[in-house]
């Protein structure tokens, strides 16, 4: 597939969070894209597992486990998609 | 066989040792309709959660003896029904099968579940909006409050104030907190605590986890959650005399390895579902159990199966990032279980420091059933399954097998 662009990236990003924390997604809307996910909306780590699987699911990019702990934003996600789906 | 002109009662269960009442929100069987053992038969509203209530005999329905939105004790018979019901439990248990074998031509009883959230189906309730009718934009489609109060555009009778929407959300949590503000004082007055800590060092544990994971789907994967809910129930298992109920002055012994776990709610509070039978499940199958409770009771579809008595309760605290739990044991119970954040320490190694992944164990218990040396114990039997190398660690033992 084509590599995505950033905001592409970040769209994805925030729709994925939204669909595993529905609740959260009024707050997603608003949020500055660098602010820690986990710490400011109260994800946990199952609700990291399942934004990364769906992730995979709507991108076809499986991130690595030793990567989850720096992937906490909707930017450093989204940079993180952006690169790993750019042919290398 | 039972006769077939037995009437019998189904009485609303006890969804948590610190339910009183519940509602029928919503029937999901009606008269004339087979139950077999296991199928959902009403929602029911409690204080915390709405929960679907599963029937534990088979039966032909006869008749609702509550109406939808009639709030009565825990021991009140809700539901009538014909068959089956001279039979003892355990009898019944055994008759289901042929029973389904026999009938497979009898309608199977299955509800069209609407899903959605507790808060949705109140802001529904109080606005007549049909939830059915909805296109629900939560996880599996549930439906969310945004969704009622998009839909809720009939001008009508409904006065479209903001209010509304606004109060029974109160109502749910309010309900919520004290419920839990009861049972916690409830706690801190009967129960004689005491805490106990142990750091546990977990590099052979997650080492042993990041190899398991890397040969599943993501979909699969594991989180260390999983593994201390497994070192519980193995610890649980090897001190029995933490897993279980104090009831009139004395221990009860739990018979199986049910742990309840402590799960908070984005919108406030917590519920303590249970993952059965711990001790003889494997790390993955507890995962996905894991994963279902969170799923239901984030999205407000709990199962009373789960909702039933657990032995001992495991709080995860260290995942919204908190180092150590002080714990509060859930009377009937007599312990709980604490795990903070895993965190890198300097640990000590054949006399070296080196940096580890660490976490803080702690575990409250009731003094009127064990003392500080018995949990102890349980801490050194839950530190042993989380540490031990892959190769002879108890929780691991399924990868052997593989």
């Amino acid at each position: 597939m084509n590599p995505l662009t950033d905001d592409q990236a970040r769209a994805v990003v925030r729709e994925a969070v939204a669909t595993v924390a529905p609740e959260v997604r009024p707050e997603l809307e608003a949020l500055d894209p660098a602010i820690d996910l986990w710490d400011e909306l109260g994800l946990d780590s199952m609700d990291h597992l399942n934004v990364m699987t769906e992730l995979a699911e709507r991108t076809g990019i499986e991130v690595a486990e030793r990567d989850y702990p720096r992937l906490r934003s909707v930017a450093a996600i989204a940079a993180h998609l952006a690169t790993a789906g750019s042919p290398s | 066989m039972a006769e077939p002109g037995d009437r019998w009662a189904f009485e609303l269960p006890s969804l948590g040792a610190d339910m009183e009442r519940g509602t029928v929100l919503e029937w999901y069987v009606h008269p004339g309709d087979d139950v077999a053992r296991g199928d959902l038969v009403a929602l029911v509203s409690t204080e915390k959660a709405d929960i679907d209530v599963e029937i534990w005999r088979a039966g032909v329905v006869a008749e609702h003896l509550v109406t939808v939105g009639e709030e009565v004790p825990v021991g009140t018979p809700i539901l009538a029904l014909d068959g089956a019901g001279a039979l003892a439990p355990v009898v019944a248990e055994q008759a289901v099968a042929p029973e389904k074998a026999v009938a497979p031509e009898a309608p199977v009883a299955s509800p069209v579940r609407v899903l959605a959230s507790p808060r949705a189906r109140v802001v529904a309730s109080e606005r007549d909006v049909d939830l059915g009718a909805l296109a629900g934009t939560g996880p599996d489609g549930a439906v969310l409050v945004r969704d009622v109060l998009k839909s809720d555009v009939l001008p009508s009778d409904v006065s479209p104030t903001p209010q509304p929407a606004k109060a029974p959300t109160e109502d749910r949590s309010t309900g919520m907190r004290r419920a839990i503000a009861e049972r916690m004082a409830v706690a801190n007055r009967t129960i004689p605590h005491y805490h106990l800590d142990l750091d546990v060092e977990l590099g052979g544990a997650r080492a042993w986890l990041e190899d398991h994971n890397e040969s599943l789907s993501m979909r699969e994967r594991v989180l260390p959650a999983a593994l201390f809910i497994k070192a519980v129930g193995t610890a649980a298992a090897a001190v029995p005399e933490l897993n279980g109920t104090w009831v009139d002055d004395a221990f009860v012994a739990a018979e199986r390895v049910d742990v309840a776990v402590a799960i908070s709610l984005r919108t406030g509070g917590l519920v303590t579902p249970a993952i059965r039978d711990v001790d003889t499940k494997t790390v993955d199958e507890i995962m996905a159990d894991l994963q279902a409770l969170v799923a239901g009771a984030r999205r407000g579809s709990l199962r009373s199966s789960w909702m039933a008595d657990a032995g001992i309760t495991v709080s995860n605290l260290g995942d919204q990032g908190a180092d150590r739990v002080g714990g509060v044991v859930f009377p009937p119970q007599v312990a709980l279980v604490g795990f903070g954040r895993v965190r890198k320490r300097p640990w000590v190694v054949d006399g070296a420091v080196e940096v580890r992944p660490v976490v803080t164990v702690t575990l409250a218990a009731d003094h009127r059933a064990t003392d500080g040396a018995t949990g102890s114990r349980f801490l050194h039997a839950l530190a042993g399954a989380l540490s031990a190398s892959a190769t002879n660690n108890a929780v691991l033992e399924e990868k052997e097998e593989s």
